[in-house]
């Protein structure tokens, strides 16, 4: 059987869902064999990550440990993926349309004179040859492509399909590299993260409560907190409040933000401009609150309430908590 | 410092959007075209820079004979000059044709001094891919340094130099750096466009528009277009359509009706 290369994400050796639900895809188009690019300040990532990709279906990993590789940005990462993809000439490249993943797609297909699909909802393997879905047009739009050039390299989303346990051996392969002068040209000198609290991941969370300008002020805030808390729910925010420094840009949800495809989407005090709905407008259930009955956001909820939202949220805090209790 | 900055005609992103029945691509005669958001970020950029810097700022953009509009657009900005690669061969390229093009534009300007810097918007809004600038630093064997809410320039006398950018992650930023010539691509956290003065408007209509075909690339058509693109959609369909919610007045008790509903979809 062919193999199917996925690009683990993982902070040092933690493998993140994604990377499982790329190897649940990958199962179908072939055998998946897991790339893992470790750092040097976190030796041991193969150790660490193994029991996850061996679950998860991986048959082999491959596993590179030189630091060189993630001191700049994306293109070392795409040099490995070439020279494995001329190495194994695999039936697909899967990679997590995050950020990176996306960029370091791009840079493999122009090395490989490969096509490449972008934020995939789905992947089946027809006649072997991968199709990928996606949904465009704000989700208006369901489209399946093919690619016709190449080792079809493809992009999928967190959350398209449930990571399924499928034991297998996940057998070490060490890869050695040695990196152009080229891909050493954009030096990572810095990486801050900002503050990250006990609350689910925001792209990947089954319930997302966020709050727009209608929120008033970074203090008041705190009613969005406690309705997410309430409901075991990650925190999201417009740009407009990103934008004034109510809420740090990582909760962000749009087209310039994360996008999220939550089983609920609650939007408070959001307008609903184009460019956020861009981020959440295929959550499963959506809800608004908002005072202006003419707001956009209300075209695309299930339920909407037309009230001020400082009234509404704390009282709903209230009946989700004695709802549970 | 010599600035090249990449705009896009989209689609207006209010517009409603579909797929033409006949070649499953973007039916563009159904909306109105704009200028790519994002991009106007990007010229904004490349103009502050050169304010800094001194230098020229050439825009480049591929695109049917509608996008003349947003190349004028850029130049009212107050861009300097403008090459539009317009052929009709170009129609249907996706993103790896289009860093091509790109690409074999930028080599163009090597005889008239290549150029120190690249900038582009981080996303277009209707393919949506945020892929052509990392293809296009690729192509041209260049440090890409993307998705920068900040840019700063450290120029070196005589050409040459540095570029540091934050360049926003899922959880927070990095620091990158590299040596010019680079390329750099933009979000909207990084500064707030101009409008076009009514001086800058005339002044547009006497600036340089270089219009380069294909063949004065060098490109090949069958690398571009429909023919050359590298994935196909097999099939479509419309999702259907949300259903109508339900909306309630506050009346004291929005938030018992909002709560019921969660719970009859077992949220709670
Ligand atoms: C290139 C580009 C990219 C962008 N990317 C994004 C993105 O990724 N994400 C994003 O969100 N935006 C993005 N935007 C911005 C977007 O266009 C909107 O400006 C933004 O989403 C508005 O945020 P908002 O809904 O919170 O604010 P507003 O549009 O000001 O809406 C506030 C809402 O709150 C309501 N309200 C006020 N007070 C109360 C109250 N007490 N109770 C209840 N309701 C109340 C009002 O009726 C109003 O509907 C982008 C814009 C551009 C140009
Ligand atoms: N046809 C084009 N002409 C000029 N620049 C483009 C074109 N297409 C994309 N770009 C640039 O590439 C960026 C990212 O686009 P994309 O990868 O399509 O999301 C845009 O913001 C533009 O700066």
């Amino acid at each position: 059987m062919a193999e199917v290369l996925v690009l683990v994400e993982h902070t040092d050796g933690d493998v993140k869902k994604v990377t499982l639900e790329l190897l649940t895809l990958a199962r179908r188009l072939g055998e998946p064999s897991a790339v893992l690019i470790g750092s040097d300040s976190a030796p041991g990532v193969y150790d660490r990550a193994k029991a996850a990709l061996a679950e998860h279906g991986a048959a082999k990993v491959y596993v590179t440990q030189d630091p060189e590789v993630s001191s700049y940005l994306t293109a070392p990462t795409a040099e490995v993926l070439a020279q494995l993809v001329e190495q194994s000439s695999p039936a697909a490249v899967l990679l997590a349309s995050s950020t990176d993943g996306k960029e370091i797609a791009a840079r493999l297909a122009v090395k490989t004179g490969s096509g490449v699909i972008t934020d995939a909802t789905d992947v089946a393997g027809e006649g072997g040859s991968p199709v990928a879905e996606q949904q465009v047009f704000g989700g208006s739009t369901i489209v399946r492509s093919k690619v016709g050039h190449g080792t079809p390299i493809i992009t999928v989303r967190p959350n398209s399909t449930p990571p399924e346990a499928a034991p297998a051996d996940a057998t070490r392969e060490d890869v050695t590299v040695t990196l152009s002068e080229a891909a050493r040209g954009a030096r990572i000198t810095d990486r801050v993260v900002e503050e990250k609290g006990e609350r689910p991941e925001l792209s990947a969370a089954a319930i997302v409560v966020s709050g727009g300008r209608g929120v008033g002020s970074a203090d008041k805030f705190s009613v969005i907190e406690a309705l997410a808390d309430s409901l075991g729910a990650a925190v999201g925010a417009s740009r407009a409040v990103t934008d004034a420094g109510w809420y740090p840009h990582q909760h962000q949800v749009g087209q310039t933000g994360k996008t999220v495809s939550p089983q609920l989407y609650v939007a408070a005090g959001i307008s609903g401009a184009i460019q956020h709905r861009a981020g959440m407008q295929t959550s499963k259930t959506i809800v608004a609150i908002n005072k202006d009955p003419e707001a956009p956001i209300f075209e695309l909820v299930d339920f909407g309430v037309v009230g001020d939202l400082h009234q509404v949220v704390p009282a709903l805090t209230d009946e989700v908590t004695k709802r549970k209790a | 410092m010599n600035i090249v900055v990449c705009v896009k005609q989209v689609p207006d992103t209010w517009s409603e959007k579909r797929l033409n029945d006949e070649d499953n691509t973007l039916d563009r005669a159904a909306t109105d075209p704009v200028m790519n958001e994002m991009d106007e970020y990007a010229v904004e950029e490349a103009l502050r820079i050169k304010e800094m810097h001194g230098g020229e700022v050439t825009v480049l953009c591929m695109g049917p004979d509608a996008a003349t509009e947003t190349v004028r657009k850029s130049l009212s900005m107050g861009v300097d000059k403008a090459i539009h690669v317009l052929d009709e061969g170009l129609h249907g390229s996706d993103a790896l044709a289009t860093s091509l093009v790109l690409s074999a534009a930028l080599g163009t300007l090597a005889d008239s001094g290549g150029f120190d810097l690249v900038v582009l918007g981080s996303e277009s809004s209707d393919a949506r891919m945020s892929v052509v600038p990392a293809m296009l630093a690729e192509r041209l064997g260049l440090p890409q340094l993307t998705f920068a809410k900040e840019v700063s320039i450290d120029a070196a006398d005589g050409g040459g130099g540095t570029v540091t950018i934050k360049r926003l992650t899922d959880d927070g930023y990095q620091v990158i750096e590299a040596s010019l010539p680079a390329v750099v691509s933009v979000v909207e956290k990084i500064n707030e466009p101009r409008y076009p003065s009514f001086k800058g408007i005339m002044a547009a209509k006497k600036k340089p528009v270089d219009t380069k075909s294909l063949a004065d690339l060098g490109v090949e058509s069958a690398d571009v277009g429909l023919g050359g693109a590298w994935s196909a959609v097999e099939s479509f369909e419309t999702a259907p359509p949300r259903q109508a919610g339900t909306i309630v007045t506050d009346e004291g008790d929005g938030a018992s009706k909002l709560a019921e509903f969660l719970a009859s979809k077992k949220f709670i």
